[in-house]
């Protein structure tokens, strides 16, 4: 009993202390930048981790599962151009977002087919996707932006319900649906033990080409989900769109607690992890901190969580 | 013998938190001097060596080498006064040649940069010397686990140590194997060398040390020759009530045939393995370590794919083509080697326990928290788990208690058929004797065992009837009225 409640507090006390950090930033910057806590600056706030939130809930996944996607920035981009052409090109705004997002969720599966069937590394599997898919990218929209979107479309990122933005009702939708997906699902049951020890989930009987196509999936579809609501907050397809969030996504979800050991991580984790980031940044520059400064601090923040992590296994030991 | 001891530790205390782990335990080894340490998991077996070798710090306590008393705050410091430890756990690295292995951290150098050819001359020798056959430039996965385990020892040797722990070094190893093993430590004993030899098998125990210890509960029992005790003896002072008999079941009459084995053949691997259990029976499958039983009851369990050959359920032909086929028709699989296959450590009690059967607790794919956690309370309780709660994390449990769990996520999926591959490996008496209470459990109900093991005495008093596998083929099948140890080795090493 006394160790239950041991671990709980210890549980707590993991994403307590990212709250706790958060929180103290917060009342420190409400403090050193008055603009901070403005509704419009909350807004653009929101709205800017929303977007590399969605992703790196993608990521959560796969890194639970003891992979890793490094693909998702490129096919946020193929979502952006897909769904941009579809539109310029006729389709209605709906079926454009379904062929575009179908698209990402193959391009994700054809990850884990790789991985599992072909028995390529997740790191090499998904670099070579990263790589070949911006080539597509480039391709299709000869490298150059797709403006003229519908107004619907261009105008729903715009929106606001309740004074926030549409994209973090998205995005909250999508952290519940995660949530309940990692804890309460089968296949995120099995997610969990197939990142802790592979073979004992095989002989446990596990599906593992399934699970590996689900986690690869799930990444590919919420990077695409991303890009589509990215097309629509710039109001154009954007070819580059997407480049360099493989690597937000991985520290959001780092920062939150997740092990890219496999085997654990949280989707509550990673949302904080998101948010703590994107306030290290949107504070710095309304401090007027140099961005290449925040940019060591961020850097600082992964390497430094990750550390505190392994200490704590390390006491947790002996 | 000397009468100075090489190693002598005294009054030794030490906690952790919530935990007496050493509670005044002495320990004196000579030079020259196989000391047998013996004792339940949990007894405070590990905790000691671990201090001895600087992993831990003793809170209280003097350890004293040739008389001097020292302080070792590290496993470099260890090192450096000649202490060696070779543990359960294999230290190599994987990728590496045995060469690398043996001078990892310590490289001889020859103008700055490293001396192969005196690197794989010196390792060669080495090996030769321990009467190891394999060249020194292969690498670590290319041989056989009996092999590494071996390489392992050779490496501890190799440091020029005075004083070495063998931690359970014979787990892998074929009866064949052993002896080599017991030669290298009888040829270390005659250069001087302290040493101090923990097993389970009692008999190991007999057949090399000099001088045993016993601990319990973290004290010190006894230290006395070993030739003035017995097997009786030293398990009723470690467990602390006597063992009349450990293999002690009842056999219940067999029932009909509950599984079937046609011809089944893996290219290179086995070929024409025919054999049949029936319900209430254990039939024991013996072999040495490469004979290929792991791998036929793989191949039965869907773990691996067979080339050819039928298998029969019910007396009905079944395709089996994956671990998960193998669960639908109601196996249960506890593989050979727990921590890799058996069980996800970083995850808990509970989850494992459920791990195979989720399946069994959803509505529309989502799973019933109360019923998962009623499941694993319920298998705990009947399994006796020693764990604070089903939460905890499974890599925190003794062997003998994650043992239990791999057989626990078994019967929570309701299997028909037990496939146990070596079910006691480093699992202490207390918890073996556990372990065949519940197989007994498992035929009274009318189920169906096929039992692996390289330990003698715990295949022939377990099993209904014995088949021996020598060199991927099954030689005989002997039933209990006939069993006899010469038989059984004879044909497992293809005399017969």
């Amino acid at each position: 009993m006394n160790i239950l409640l041991q671990k709980l507090k210890k549980q707590r006390i993991a994403e307590g202390n990212l709250i706790l950090i958060i929180l103290v930033i917060i009342i420190f910057l409400a403090f050193v930048a008055p603009t901070f806590l403005t509704f419009g600056n909350i807004k653009n706030l929101v709205r800017q981790t929303s977007i590399t939130g969605i992703v790196a809930l993608g990521m959560t996944f796969v890194i639970i599962s003891g992979g890793i996607d490094l693909s998702v920035g490129s096919l946020l981009g193929v979502a952006s151009i897909v769904s941009a052409m579809l539109m310029k090109g006729g389709v209605g705004i709906f079926p454009a977002i379904l062929v575009s997002l179908l698209v990402c969720v193959f391009l994700g599966i054809i990850n884990g087919v790789v991985i599992h069937d072909g028995r390529v590394p997740p790191f090499i599997t998904t670099l070579g996707m990263m790589t070949a898919s911006r080539g597509i990218v480039m391709l299709l929209s000869g490298a150059r932006m797709i403006a003229g979107l519908p107004k619907p479309f261009t105008s729903f990122a715009q929106k606001t319900i309740l004074g926030l933005p549409t994209l973090f009702f998205v995005w909250v939708l999508i952290i519940i649906a995660t949530y309940v997906l990692t804890s309460r699902s089968v296949l995120g049951r099995n997610m969990f033990a197939y990142g802790s020890n592979l073979e004992a989930a095989r002989l446990s009987g596990i599906n593992i080409r399934k699970t590996t196509y689900f986690v690869y999936g799930i990444s590919g579809l919420l990077a695409g989900v991303a890009g589509v609501l990215m097309t629509s907050r710039l109001a154009n397809g954007i070819p580059t769109a997407g480049t360099g969030y493989e690597l937000d996504a991985i520290a959001a979800a780092v920062v939150g607690g997740a092990s890219l050991s496999g085997g654990s991580g949280t989707i509550i984790g990673t949302v904080l992890g998101a948010f703590l980031i994107a306030i290290i940044q949107n504070g710095g520059n309304l401090l007027g901190i140099n961005s290449f400064i925040l940019e060591i601090a961020v850097g600082v923040l992964i390497v430094v969580s990750v550390m505190i992590d392994q200490r704590k296994k390390g006491l947790g030991k002996s | 013998m000397d009468k100075t001891p090489f190693l002598e530790l005294k009054s030794i205390y030490k906690s952790f938190p919530g935990v007496k782990a050493l509670d005044n335990v002495q320990l004196s080894v000579y030079p020259g001097e196989i000391h047998g340490l013996v004792g339940e998991n949990g007894a405070g077996k590990s905790t000691l060596i671990k201090i001895i070798m600087g992993v831990y710090q003793k809170d209280r306590g003097v350890m004293a080498i040739n008389g001097e008393e020292v302080v070792i705050d590290d496993v470099i410091a260890a090192s450096r006064h000649g202490l060696a430890a070779v543990y359960q756990d294999l230290n190599l690295a994987l990728d590496l040649s045995i060469g690398e292995n043996f001078f990892m951290g310590s490289f001889p150098k020859k103008n700055g940069l490293i001396d192969w050819s005196t690197v794989y001359k010196k390792t060669a020798e080495t090996l030769e010397d321990l009467n190891i056959l394999v060249d020194a430039r292969s690498r670590i996965t290319d041989l056989s686990p009996a092999v590494q385990e071996m390489v392992t020892i050779a490496k501890a040797v190799h440091k020029e140590s005075r004083f070495i722990i063998f931690d359970e070094p014979t787990a892998l190893l074929s009866n064949e194997e052993v002896e080599i093993l017991f030669d290298i430590i009888r040829h270390l004993k005659k250069q001087g060398v302290a040493i101090v030899y923990i097993s389970h098998r009692m008999e190991e125990i007999f057949t090399i040390c000099d001088t045993v210890t016993i601990l319990k509960d973290g004290e010190w029992v006894e230290t006395l020759p070993v030739s003035e005790t017995t097997e009786n003896d030293l398990i009723a002072k470690m467990v602390g009530r006597s063992i009349s008999e450990m293999y002690d079941i009842e056999h219940v009459e067999p029932g009909k045939e509950k599984l079937r084995l046609e011809n089944l053949g893996r290219n290179g691997v086995f070929q024409n393995i025919s054999f049949s259990v029936r319900e209430h029976e254990i039939f024991g499958l013996f072999g040495l370590v490469g004979s290929g039983r792991t791998e036929i009851v793989r191949a039965l369990f869907g773990a691996d794919t067979p080339d050819s050959g039928d298998i029969y359920l019910d007396g009905r032909k079944v395709q089996i083509r994956s671990p998960q086929d193998g669960i639908h028709y109601g196996m249960g699989f506890l593989p050979e080697n727990r921590k890799e296959q058996g069980l996800a450590l970083g995850l808990s009690v509970k989850e494992n326990i459920n791990l195979s059967s989720y399946g069994n607790i959803t509505r529309f794919s989502f799973v019933n928290r109360t019923k998962e956690r009623d499941r694993a309370n319920t298998y705990k309780e009947k399994l006796r788990i020693k764990t604070p709660t089903i939460d905890q994390k499974v890599k925190n449990l003794s062997g003998g208690n994650q043992q239990k769990v791999v057989i626990g996520k078994w019967l929570c999926g309701k299997s028909r058929i037990f496939i146990f591959d070596e079910p006691t490996v480093g699992v202490d008496v207390g918890a073996k004797r556990e372990i065949y209470r519940l197989i007994q459990e498992l035929i009274e109900q009318g189920d169906a065992v096929v039992l692996i093991s390289s330990y003698l005495p715990e295949v022939m008093g377990l099993s209904d009837r014995i088949g021996v596998i020598h060199e991927g083929r099954l030689e005989i099948v002997i039933p209990r009225s006939e069993f006899s140890e010469e038989q059984l080795l004879k044909y497992a090493s293809g005399l017969e």
